[in-house]
């Protein structure tokens, strides 16, 4: 065998090991709309806040406190419809399965870090610690791309990391969880999406 | 020691060295989920799996899932060991020249 088969073979090696392990099919372009969505979300709750409760970022109570979380919900929702949908698209154009081993074992991953972290918000929310919800929803989003990078582009760990950081920022000062909120989940999810975009999609 | 002893004669074949690859990073796959990625025929992939089973590479368990049999496949110690070996000797040759 000549050199250049056998660096054929290593290619294809790392070839397969990727595919059979990862699910590459993710849209950055999914990543650039939720960001935009909890930008418009984090507005509407700063406005309501802002005109219909006393003022301060992190202590709701009646109707704008639910509306709110209505929000969030939807910003939520809103996110993971686009994400599904795009990701079909796009997993449609790659050949690769939407639902299989490794879509599986990366959305199992993902999920497990967030629904932790989502009741986890719930209870400290119903104790009435308002402040801690913003830095300890980014810990916990950050632990899920972290534990779902193993089985995806890599590359999402690192806006893991970014949002496990600002998290503990966050939590350290709460008076800033709210801008703290904006700068993970709205602008790093922007700049991040653009980043994949032109990294993976416009190829 | 030199280092064509360390490439190994069974993996001089694609499908064998595919085969390897997929359950070096998997805990298990099955006969479906190969034949797909390797886009190999039935009778092909069941006699490069059959050789490397023969030489304790990897470990072959029949099941039942539902009603449907079904084959999955996982490396052994001695396989990974092996496979790294292989890795390494490819390595040294790509970079010796």
């Amino acid at each position: 065998m000549s050199n250049e088969d056998y660096l054929k073979d290593i290619s294809e090696i790392k070839n397969l090991m990727n595919k059979s392990s990862r699910f590459i099919s993710l849209s950055g372009l999914s990543g650039i709309l939720a960001g935009i969505y909890a930008l418009i979300g984090a507005a509407i709750a700063y406005y309501l806040v802002m005109n219909y409760s006393d003022g301060t970022l992190f202590i709701f109570h009646g109707w704008v406190f639910w509306t709110c979380m209505a929000v969030l919900l939807m910003i939520a929702v809103l996110s993971a419809i686009t994400g599904i949908i795009l990701t079909t698209r796009k997993a449609k154009k790659n050949n690769e399965k939407i639902w299989d081993i490794t879509s599986r074992r990366l959305l199992f991953n993902f999920l497990i870090p967030l629904i932790v972290g989502g009741l986890y918000c719930m209870i400290i929310l119903n104790q009435g610690r308002y402040g801690q919800t913003g830095g300890l929803m980014l810990i916990f989003y950050g632990l899920a791309l972290v534990s779902a990078s193993k089985y995806s582009i890599g590359d999402i760990k690192y806006l893991g990391y970014i949002q496990i950081i600002l998290g503990l920022i966050a939590s350290y000062y709460p008076g800033y969880g709210f801008w703290l909120w904006v700068a993970g989940f709205g602008i790093m999810h922007i700049v991040y999406g653009t980043w994949m975009h032109f990294k993976y999609d416009t190829k | 020691m030199s280092i064509i002893n360390n490439i190994n004669k069974l993996f001089d074949h694609r499908i064998r060295l595919g085969i390897m690859s997929v359950l070096m990073v998997n805990e298990f796959a099955d006969f479906n989920m190969l034949k797909e990625l390797l886009g190999a025929t039935d009778g092909n992939l069941a006699s490069h799996t059959k050789a490397l089973e023969k030489a304790e590479y990897i470990l072959v368990e029949k099941q039942f899932i539902g009603r449907k049999p079904n084959t999955r496949y996982s490396a052994t110690k001695l396989g990974k060991a092996e496979f790294k070996k292989h890795i390494e000797a490819l390595e040294k040759l790509i970079k010796k020249t």
